[in-house]
């Protein structure tokens, strides 16, 4: 089999280190330098390269679409359509097969796919793109989310109609709960479009293979889901697709869906050539979804101390034009509306609706983001209204272990919300911003102030993320571990189908497999789909999940190890330990090398977490989530209150993660979570207007830089969660959801201003 | 798609009078990011890079003329006590890579309302020293250079070879709104520069119309209200004033970057806010700014 340049080889881990310690990433040295290979980077001598012709309207049908110009050109080597789907013409993620591999008649969003072409130089390619002539006839889109709700029927953008899910949670009675209730407070809020802001664009290399199928190298979320949907649209057999995970840079949920997989497929079994396909930032913009809009309706009453009695909720989220995650989104949202907080009377109703706006299904922290952005304004909206403090009121309606969530769940792990939050208002706060370096200023080093109109802010946050999938899907990652004898050491080579997109996984298998086998050397193999499927790298789940698929086949593992040292010396009190087999009576009985001799000892195994339930449909009750992750934020900001500059001065963080398994990495998924509630708090949105996105590129949609992100004090707990191996729990998400809302509660507090929208623009404070 | 690389700036004069189609490129930071969103697709381009002399300054007769080349980062480290407006836009422009590469001719070239440079080569009421091999060299004012959203005065076969401009005669300062702390494109900016010794004021507006804008009806208001000869104490009145009629002299639109009535606003916060520091300068006031 030829292998291109750039393809991922085995990644031998450096140093040692096992579960607890923090050794450095293999690949962190080759990405500071430079030197890391991305799915861009991807080359096989003779190969093509793809293009692809995308719809310029939101909603449109295709009246007449003539090929004949592009074909012309030379250089090109194919220009397909829908007719030239070899297999089924639809695809999508979590069995929802509702958008089409290249659009049929008619397209339904800005930058959907219509037409592909492949050409010996990717300019070719462009060009040819440029000449397919399409007649359009340009349809008003459907972009009012709230229209779409009130009258489904009406605004219908495929088949499948208006609303994706409604997903409603009952609990108690809010009519009681409005007897009961002293206080009431109610908000409208308003999230805009966040994107994943990955660095490195979706790409791609299809190779036609010699049993007729294909190699694939792409850097994906999830291998085996994508082969789920690429295999039946080729019209071939899931075993003539040959998956490799090619360099991935960054992901955060705008990977689980498809992008250029089955396009370069058809173009590579068309032209019988490798074909690549690398997108620039422009078309990775539509690429990719993005996290769902949100339209929150919020209503709480309370007693006067603050105490919640009821909360009376509607949640609309926009997921564009084809189903992706949606369905799961509004699961999320509707069971995480209100957060970790105990509320007897609950009302929500959910929903996810189609529109001919920019299509989003996942995004870290996946649709709880949303409602905490809300839930979270409610409570300080609460606390102003009972006369409480911001810490008070959460502290006074936190949920603990043995508490009862929305959907009717019974926390059964460590949940110790009061305890962070009085941990998270005890530390110590920043002091006062030194003027003499503009760089501590809102406005930076552009020099929009010299301290005059700044106004320092603190809010608080508190965030409540599930972990793994949930409601009722069976979630399962497997591992395979060889163990064998090479050059004299005893080396483990782990393989697993699961994506390193930059959390730090592939440091911690090694670390997993150093532990479990007493041992140092440890190989990471390509993640592919030669091993079975080891889910997606998303939901906070890959150290539970594939980490507990390597701890277990490892254990497989150790045990035939020591069956075999067992019967060589008559013992049964064995153990691997510093690369010896170890009796706990006599002590060490014989290096691991010596007892493996010639022997590859090989494991594979499946990891499942305990299972879940759907949520009732009617009611939204039922044990849907397997693990619960809390973090808390406290923001500091100065505002520059004339003209609505934010500058973050420092996050502080309490999170609960159970162990900790390698805290350098933990720390920085920390950081980076942060980073991005952040920029959903004061800067980023992919602006949209009738469908169609204005800011498609890092001059216009920004993320924050150094400047813009400030220190963090972190407290990382442990209290382990007896399900979850090591006790841990998942990390990634927590932290995203609660830096928003903390942010823009400090810069309420800054500015009186009630700021229910985010991101929070200047010109909202100034207003 | 041509490249030309000519190393002398007669060959370039020629180059340019040969491919009027050509586009000239310098650092590259507006033009490869054109190129690459598939923007603009020049016939060819006119590499500048390699000509010599345009990336030396001089001081001559007391005037400074900085070639087209010199880079932002050279511009803060070499000129920043002579220009300290020019030095605070230019440190206001993208990343330090971006610094290195970006360069006032560039921004020139370009001519967009949102280039950091030209601010303060308004205010400071520069000249920009433009030449063809055909008609040889003309100085076109800053304020006559810019004629619309990115275009200038510069004719097809002209290319921009430097621009001239007094070392600041007084306190200068520049001013920017971005949504972000660092590597963003201006919502809106704004540069003053004081000429106590000629009691004269200078103003430039970026980002908030079509081309970069003088503000004159302000400048002359402050030129006339300042106490230049006994630097007494600025009225709140006059700054704020000031501030409404540099607002006045906008001509912003709502855009993805913001509205126009929050620009309005802003330009007239920053003018106010720039007026105060540098009277404070000059004054010797308290409230040294930052550096």
């Amino acid at each position: 089999m030829a292998v291109p340049v750039k393809s991922p080889g085995r990644v031998a881990a450096p140093g040692g280190g096992g579960v607890g310690e923090s050794p450095l990433r293999p690949d962190g040295a080759l990405k500071v330098a430079g030197e890391f290979a991305y799915a861009s980077d991807l080359w096989m001598d003779g190969m093509l390269w793809g293009s692809t012709l995308r719809s310029p309207h939101a909603r449109a049908r295709i009246v007449a679409l003539n090929i004949g110009p592009a074909l012309a050109l030379p250089g090109v080597r194919a220009v397909l359509t829908s007719d030239d789907v070899p297999g089924k013409k639809y695809f999508g993620i979590d069995h929802t097969e509702d958008q089409p591999v290249l659009a049929i008649g008619e397209v339904r969003h800005q930058g959907e796919p219509v037409a592909l072409v492949a050409a010996d130089h990717p300019e070719t390619a462009r060009r040819a793109v440029e000449l397919i002539d399409v007649e359009w006839d340009v349809l008003e889109p459907i972009t009012d989310a709230r229209a779409v709700v009130a009258d489904p029927g009406l605004h219908r953008v495929q088949q499948r109609g208006g609303i994706v899910r409604y997903q409603p949670v009952r609990v108690g009675s809010v009519e009681r709960g409005r007897e009961e209730a002293e206080v009431v407070v109610t908000g409208d809020y308003e999230v805009g479009i966040q994107d994943q802001a990955f660095l490195g664009p979706e790409a791609g290399l299809a190779v036609p293979a010699e049993d007729g199928g294909l190699d694939l190298y792409v850097a994906t979320q999830w291998i085996h889901n994508d082969l789920k949907q690429i295999a039946p649209c080729l019209g071939l057999r899931d075993d003539q697709v040959h998956m490799t995970m090619a360099g991935v840079g960054g992901a955060f949920g705008g990977r689980e869906d498809l992008s250029m997989q089955i396009h370069a497929g058809m173009l590579a079994l068309h032209t019988g050539r490798p074909v690549k396909m690398s997108y620039n930032r422009y078309e990775s913009f539509f690429g990719h979804v993005h996290r769902h809009p949100a339209l929150m309706r919020y209503e709480y009453g309370a007693k006067r101390d603050g105490t919640l009695v009821y909360a009376d909720v509607e949640i609309i989220l926009d997921g564009g034009a084809y189903t992706s995650s949606t369905m799961n989104v509004v699961g999320n949202a509707a069971s995480l509306g209100v957060g970790p907080y105990e509320i007897p009377h609950i009302k929500i109703d959910a929903y996810g609706v189609y529109t001919n706006n920019p299509p989003c299904g996942a995004m870290r922290g996946f649709g709880a983001v949303q409602a905490c952005f809300a839930y979270e304004s409610m409570m300080d909206r609460l606390a102003e209204a009972c006369g409480i403090g911001p810490v008070e009121v959460r502290h006074r309606n936190a949920v603990a272990q043995g508490s009862v969530l929305a959907n009717g769940q019974v926390i059964d792990s460590p949940a110790p919300l009061a305890e962070m939050l009085e941990r998270l208002e005890a530390m110590p706060l920043p002091g006062v911003a030194d003027l003499t370096d503009l760089r501590n200023l809102p406005g930076g080093a552009s020099q929009t102030t010299h301290g005059e109109g700044v106004v320092r802010g603190i809010g608080y946050g508190v965030g409540l993320k599930n972990i793994c999938f949930s409601e009722g899907f069976d979630d399962l990652s497997t591992a395979r571990v060889r163990l064998e004898v090479i050059g004299g050491e005893p080396t483990a080579l782990v393989h697993t189908a699961a994506a390193e997109v930059g959390q730090g996984l592939v440091t911690l298998k090694a670390q997993i497999a150093r532990t479990e086998l007493g041992i140092e050397r440890v190989v990471i193999a390509p993640a592919d789909n030669r091993v079975g499927d080891a889910g997606s790298s998303s939901a906070s789940r890959q150290s539970y999940m594939t980490g507990g698929a390597v701890k277990t086949a490892c254990e497989a593992v150790r045990a035939r190890v020591l069956d075999l040292a067992g019967a060589r010396f008559g013992l049964d009190d064995l153990t691997l330990l510093g690369g010896s087999v170890v009796s706990r009576a006599q002590g060490a009985v014989a290096t691991l090398a010596e007892v493996l001799g010639d022997a590859v000892v090989e494991e594979t195994r499946e990891y499942h977490h305990r299972p879940t339930q759907p949520m009732d449909p009617a009611t939204g009750q039922g044990n849907s989530h397997t693990q619960l992750a809390l973090c808390v934020h406290r923001a500091v900001v100065d505002v520059d209150v004339d003209l609505g500059l934010v500058k973050v001065v420092e996050l502080a963080a309490v999170q609960d993660v159970g162990k900790i398994l390698n805290r350098l990495s933990l720390e920085g998924q920390i950081h980076g979570g942060s980073a991005q509630g952040l920029g959903l708090a004061v800067m980023e949105e992919i602006v949209v207007q009738d469908g169609l996105v204005r800011n498609p590129s890092f001059t216009d949609y920004l993320i924050p830089t150094i400047l813009d992100m400030p220190p963090m004090r972190l407290d990382i707990l442990e209290n382990p969660d007896p399900n979850a191996p090591y006790g841990l729990r998942g990390a990634g998400e927590p932290p995203t959801l609660s830096s928003t809302p903390a942010i823009v509660a400090a810069v309420r507090d800054a500015t009186g201003k009630a700021l229910t929208r985010v991101p929070v623009r200047p010109e909202h404070i100034v207003a | 798609m041509e490249f030309l690389r000519p190393t002398t700036w007669a060959d370039a004069l020629d180059a340019r009078a040969g491919h009027p189609d050509a586009l000239p490129i310098q650092g590259g930071t507006d033009v490869m990011v054109e190129l690459n969103f598939d923007v603009r697709r020049p016939a060819a381009l006119l590499d500048l890079g390699r000509v010599a002399g345009l990336t030396r300054w001089e001081e001559s007769d007391g005037r400074l003329r900085v070639g087209a080349g010199v880079p932002y980062a050279r511009l803060i480290t070499e000129l920043g006590d002579r220009l300290p407006g020019l030095a605070q836009a230019s440190r206001t422009v993208g990343s330090p890579q971006i610094r290195n590469r970006g360069t006032v001719g560039g921004n020139l070239g370009a001519a967009s309302p949102a280039g950091d440079a030209h601010p303060p080569l308004l205010a400071g009421g520069a000249e920009i020293e433009v030449e063809s091999a055909a008609r040889g060299v003309r100085m076109i004012p800053a304020a006559e250079f810019y004629t619309g959203v990115k275009r200038s005065a510069l004719e097809p076969d002209e290319l921009i070879r430097a621009f001239w401009t007094d070392p600041a005669p007084g306190p200068q300062y520049f001013s920017k709104i971005g949504t972000r702390n660092a590597m963003v494109i201006a919502v809106c900016s704004f540069a003053l520069a004081l000429d106590p010794g000629n009691a004269r004021v200078g103003t430039g507006i970026g980002s908030a119309g079509p081309t970069p804008l003088r503000a004159d009806e302000a400048e002359d208001y402050l030129a006339a209200e300042l106490d230049w000869a006994g630097r007494g104490p600025l009225p709140d009145a006059v700054a704020r004033r000031f501030g409404e009629l540099v607002a006045g002299a906008a001509r912003p639109i709502d855009d993805v970057r913001g509205t126009a009535a929050y620009r309005r606003h802003a330009v007239a916060v920053l003018a106010r806010r720039t007026l105060t520091w540098a009277w404070n300068d000059y004054t010797g006031a308290a409230g040294r700014r930052a550096s």
